[in-house]
């Protein structure tokens, strides 16, 4: 994996229509004497959905925190098509806070818990970082933001507060959050994770949708048939390690290792058509 | 005591002049202690020592200073430093450093409390510095507060008695420069105390409007 992503690295400069939009080379992060990540490749060119797959505890969440830079690398590097995140070129000078905004703005990001902001009605969510990040104009911004409600299916919800919203719409909403600033990339940190079941279901017809209209996504789940039905290509992450990168057909059919088979099992009556 | 309080009413007008000056008072040291609090509460919450630390020295100061003798320092110690303020500048300048340093630890207070997550959605769409702090940090913080916000509002009405010491014409002042005139102490206190407290129920049921609007955006 390391050694196919070093050699997308070294073409990138000679072919930028191939260029991945999200390249994660070596990547390391350990928390006090815990690796947690431990050398991590990953690639994902533009208009895929890749999905990281692996037990509790195996790197997944720290490695999407890693891409947009809200937990710090201790070592690798992560570019944005092309753009090393998190550092300035040349690689010794760490970004200031306003170019790791900048940089941030273009990746779009799908939490757990939501994270919609409390004081702000779900219109006010979706606005405001276009309106205060981007500077965009106010009217133009709301006319978007309106056609992503009817996209997420919550127009009629334009005016209510967070607090009032059901789970899954809520992560509807923060999707829609996400979309409005156009990003290059989305992140999708267990989405569906902290829904009743009969919610999970309508966060991720919205997420199949965006991985069907060619979305570039990187997305952690333990959803095996979202995994299996909208993803591109699969990682299967252990102990901080990539051990195995497969199409899904080839992951869920033929897995290539011994853990990932003994995963699978944990999850077979999931994914399997009943 | 019936002649007392027709006494009182009768110069109703000096009354209502000071209660005019004590809501002109609170009105503009709240809106400056929580201006100034809002920013010393990112001071207190700072990454780097060298700011947190002398916000914390004022904030416990000033929790230990009573804030008479507080307006004493400002309006007739500050001239030897070469510091000559007129009372009115003097009593505000006093009430807003002291008001500002509790409402500094009180949105600190929430801001420890503000789930760790909001921020993150904020950094990952882009926000920083100020703008993050003004858009994303300080309404919800804000919000959080406004049952604590508003007793610190009536211990700024009840404060403003203490500058009829430095003779700012407020209703405390009044009251007593009427009963010192007719010498009707009872009645012209008692009158002073309802107004006070007349003023205190507002301040609640703004404070309670503002609580149900706060409840839905938490």
């Amino acid at each position: 994996m390391t050694d196919r992503s070093d050699a997308i690295v070294a073409e990138e400069s000679t072919d930028v229509s191939k260029q991945p939009v999200l390249e994660v080379v070596n990547l390391c992060k350990s928390f006090a004497d815990h690796q947690v990540l431990d050398g991590v490749g990953v690639s994902v060119a533009k208009g895929k959905a890749v999905c990281i797959l692996g037990p509790s505890g195996s790197g997944k969440s720290t490695l999407l925190r890693c891409v947009n830079w809200l937990e710090k690398p201790d070592h690798g590097s992560i570019f944005l098509s092309g753009q090393r995140v998190g550092v300035r070129p040349g690689g010794a000078i760490p970004m200031s806070a306003s170019e790791l905004a900048q940089i941030r703005a273009r990746i779009g990001m799908v939490f757990q818990h939501f994270n919609l902001w409390p004081h702000l009605s779900v219109l006010g969510n979706i606005i405001e970082a276009p309106i205060h990040v981007k500077r965009r104009p106010r009217d133009e911004v709301i006319a978007e933001a309106e056609q992503l409600l009817d996209k997420v299916g919550l127009r009629d919800k334009r005016d209510a507060y967070p607090a009032r919203l059901s789970g899954g719409q809520r992560q509807r909403v923060a999707i829609a959050r996400a979309l409005a600033m156009r990003p290059e990339l989305l992140l999708f940190d267990e989405a569906t994770s902290a829904l009743d079941p009969e919610l999970v279901g309508e966060v991720l017809a919205v997420m199949e949708d965006l991985a069907r209209e060619g979305m570039t996504m990187v997305v952690v789940t333990h959803e095996m048939g979202f995994a299996r039905d909208a993803a591109d290509e699969i990682v299967f992450l252990d102990h901080g390690r990539v051990v195995e990168t497969a199409q899904p057909e080839q992951f869920f059919d033929r897995p290539q290792t011994e853990r990932a088979r003994q995963f699978l099992q944990r999850f077979e009556r999931e994914w399997r058509p009943k | 005591m019936n002649n007392e309080f027709a006494i009182v009413w009768a110069h109703k007008d000096r009354l209502l002049f000071g209660l005019a000056n004590t809501v002109g008072l609170v009105v503009i040291a709240t809106a400056l202690s929580l201006v100034v609090g809002a920013l010393m509460a990112t001071a207190l919450a700072s990454q780097s020592r060298a700011v947190r630390r002398p916000a914390q020295w004022l904030v416990d100061g000033m929790r230990c200073v009573p804030f008479l003798l507080l307006a004493y320092i400002v309006y007739y110690g500050l001239p030897t430093v070469g510091i000559r303020l007129n009372n009115w500048t003097a009593g505000l300048t006093a009430l807003v450093i002291y008001h500002s340093s509790y409402i500094g630890e009180i949105l600190r207070g929430a801001w420890s409390n503000l789930p760790r997550g909001y921020i993150d959605a904020a950094h990952a769409v882009g926000f920083h510095g100020q703008v993050l702090y003004r858009r994303i940090i300080l309404p919800p913080i804000v919000y959080a507060a406004v049952p604590v916000l508003g007793n610190q509002v009536i211990q700024i009405i009840k404060d403003t008695a203490f500058l009829m010491i430095i003779a700012v014409p407020e209703l405390t002042h009044a009251a007593s420069s009427i009963q010192a005139t007719y010498y009707v102490p009872f009645a012209a206190f008692v009158a002073a105390v309802a107004l006070y407290w007349i003023l205190c129920r507002g301040v609640e049921m703004v404070v309670g409007v503002i609580e149900r609007r706060a409840e839905a955006r938490r």
